[in-house]
């Protein structure tokens, strides 16, 4: 393989070799300028893993509240309490939003929302039972290490039985969110009211202690440093290595709009396409990396498929929390419009469930 | 393979186009740009699009702009609103104005001439303007040869012409999209022509309508032919067809695919110095990843766009955001003027 940038001769020979990169690899992959050298070290990994196969899910988010104690800085979608456009949905009006698409073959329900200050324990529990009842096909992926620790604050409980309950009542999996990026700096200017890097880390460790798989994910583009992207990238491999229980990691990129950082310009397509490629390469034990198209756009994403991502989420239809901070993209897509933006790029459409099972 | 400066032929090129994946084929791209574009700069022109009639007498399948004459939303650009237009694109530090219809069958060369002498004694601005099927429909229906009609138009100030038109310059697509326009051969024709007189123009292809891969190369490879007769080409503007609201179903062909024709219009027109990336059609993001398959320039800022916009996509860029792509991917921005001079 030929390279513009001699830097990447050593990083290739480590990732033809199987050898692991370590912090200084990660920074060399983000400064040099040789974005398609990056592309195709990412790509050769992508290849072996996944050959060309592309996974995507039918599924349907369902943000419940964006009622939120934690107003992060970087959010556009949380409100207060009684605020103008606060909603919470009570059960009878989630069960409608699930009812609506019934007649779809879904296979995953992403349930997120804000930490609302006096919904009790049950309402949670309460819903995972009611989606999972009428959807016992569909993998209920829901609640993030910030909501976790949050029922745990709220009952009493700890995490280990707020986690049983919730598996009780149906969860399977849970997304990656509330990660931002894991570093105290950042926690401190950008979401001190939320959990930080340290607790995050701990509450995935016991979710994944009870056999509950999750994602993980990196908020990016904002204030944060290479530096800052890189180390995260390593602390959620360290985990890994002890836990093994993330499926998928997805970059998330920052939209400005709306939110208290809306002076800052939004991600260029190459910071996107570079930091897919930088997870692929250094994120060697987490097994599947998306493209959130929602996020980077749909055209951005397919071109992704070459940069080390083999999984575009799904179809959605009503996605809510990148929306309200600006992002034009559409809400939905439909599977033929997946499919084809998949194999128009040269790769072959796999459906899959929650678990990357072949449907 | 290009480090060997061999001269890619049809059958080259269609391997490539055939067997490379995306990034392979980005990679020899870039690295062709590099050796072409030194110095790392990308360049960017600030013009505005003004369309001084929507009327049209083609009637393409793939045009969602048209009216056809007679109809309740067709127009001719008033004087006044023509100056509002120019005025503002100069308070705004443009160079240069696009100016294209429409071919409206009601509009002689005396109305162009007086057109572009209003606007140059009027402004300082420099007129790129009337594609080739403008200026053929001109001629004919005048019964002036190309050359005098081009002659007339450049004493009326015409600066250079716009590449606009050609679609897929291969007869068997045209009779099938958009049968009353010119036929490739007059295309080209107007464009030697052009050349011989010195004006200089850019070249485009709408691809992703109903040719085939083929069909794309004789496209790129009629361009270099040409351009190695005249020199005339300024630079190659590929992009995507736009089906939302035009009369030809087909799915619009996908940024994947487009990178890929990008980079092989970078390879295979050695002999043409700029290849612009087209953000109107494939958004911000694209357009900077497009920076490292093979394109140098960014085109315009588009301080007003109308054809692509009828098409359903309205992708907006102001000046700092287009320089802000061009730094975040390693460039120095570069304002240029329609000859591709940095100003």
């Amino acid at each position: 393989m030929e390279f513009n940038d001699p830097a990447l001769f050593p990083i290739h020979e480590k990732v033809t070799s199987g050898e692991r990169l370590d912090f200084e690899d990660g920074m060399t992959l983000y400064h040099t300028n040789d974005l398609l050298g990056v592309a195709r070290m990412a790509n050769l990994v992508r290849e072996q893993k996944f050959s060309r196969d592309t996974y995507f899910v039918r599924n349907q988010h369902l943000n419940y509240t964006n009622v939120c104690v934690n107003r992060c800085v970087f959010c556009a979608f949380s409100r207060d309490m009684g605020e103008e456009k606060a909603y919470t949905f009570d059960l009878s009006k989630a069960e409608q939003e699930i009812r609506t698409r019934l007649h779809e073959p879904i296979r995953e329900i992403h349930m997120v929302g804000g930490l609302h200050p006096s919904l009790p324990f049950s309402y949670y529990l309460d819903l995972v039972r009611m989606v999972k009842e009428l959807r016992p096909e569909a993998t209920v992926k829901a609640f993030t290490a910030v909501e976790i620790d949050y029922f745990s604050r709220l009952t009493g409980l700890s995490l280990e039985e707020v986690i049983k309950e919730l598996q009780g009542a149906g969860l399977g999996m849970m997304p990656g969110g509330g990660a931002e990026v894991l570093s105290e700096r950042i926690h401190r200017k950008l979401y001190p009211r939320k959990i930080g890097p340290d607790r995050w880390l701990q509450v995935i460790r016991v979710v994944h202690g009870l056999g509950v798989p999750t994602n993980a994910t990196m908020l990016y583009g904002h204030i944060e440093t290479l530096e800052e992207r890189v180390n995260h990238l390593l602390k959620l491999r360290t985990l890994q290595d002890d836990t093994g229980g993330f499926t998928a990691f997805i970059p998330l990129a920052f939209h400005p709009e709306n939110t208290r950082l809306s002076h800052l310009k939004p991600t260029g397509g190459i910071d996107d396409l570079k930091t897919v490629a930088v997870a692929r390469l250094l994120l060697d034990n987490i097994p599947h990396i998306k493209a959130y198209w929602v996020m980077i756009t749909p055209s951005l994403a397919q071109v992704a498929l070459s940069f080390g991502a083999d999984d575009l989420d799904g179809t959605i239809v009503e996605e809510k929390i990148t929306h309200m901070a600006g992002a034009r993209t559409p809400t939905g897509m439909s599977m033929e419009e997946i499919s084809h933006l998949i194999r128009s790029a040269g790769y072959h459409p796999v459906e899959r469930d929650a678990f990357y099972n072949p449907i | 393979m290009n480090h060997s400066k061999k001269r890619l032929d049809f059958h080259d090129a269609l391997d490539l186009y055939r067997d490379q994946d995306l990034l392979s084929l980005g990679a020899m791209a870039d690295r062709v740009r590099q050796d072409l574009h030194p110095d790392g700069a990308v360049t960017y022109v600030v013009d505005r699009n003004i369309n001084y009639t929507n009327v049209c007498c083609s009637g393409c399948r793939f045009c969602a702009f048209f009216r056809p004459p007679g109809h309740a939303e067709a127009y001719v650009i008033t004087r006044e609103e023509l100056s509002r237009k120019i005025e503002e694109t100069i308070a705004l530090g443009g160079t240069q104005i696009l100016l294209q219809g429409g071919i409206h069958p009601g509009l002689g060369l005396d109305y162009y001439e007086d057109l572009l002498r209003f606007i140059t004694t009027n402004f300082p601005i420099h007129v790129h303007g009337f594609s080739p099927p403008e200026i053929h429909y001109i001629a004919r229906k005048e019964g002036l040869p190309l050359r005098d009609t081009l002659v007339h138009l450049m004493e009326a100030g015409l600066g250079s012409i716009p590449g606009g038109g050609a679609e897929i310059l291969v007869d068997r697509v045209r009779k099938q999209v958009s049968p009353r326009k010119c036929t490739a051969d007059e295309w080209l024709g107007v464009m030697e022509t052009a050349h011989g007189l010195g004006l200089r123009t850019t070249a485009t292809m709408m691809f992703g309508q109903i040719e085939t891969p083929e069909e794309r190369l004789e496209h790129l490879f009629r361009i270099r032919d040409l351009q190695e007769r005249t020199g005339g080409f300024t630079a190659f503007i590929p992009w995507t067809f736009q089906p939302d609201n035009t009369r030809l179903t087909v799915p619009k062909a996908t940024s994947a695919e487009y990178l890929r024709l990008l980079a092989l219009s970078r390879l295979v027109l050695d002999n043409v110095p700029n290849i612009q990336a087209s953000w109107v059609t494939q958004g911000p993001k694209i357009a900077q990843v497009a920076l490292k398959f093979g394109a140098n320039d960014l085109g315009s800022t588009m301080i007003e766009e109308n054809v692509v916009a009828a098409a359903g996509v309205a992708f907006g860029l102001s000046r700092d955001d287009m320089i802000g792509i061009v730094e975040t991917a390693g460039f120095r921005a570069r304002q240029r003027d329609t000859f591709y001079n940095h100003v």
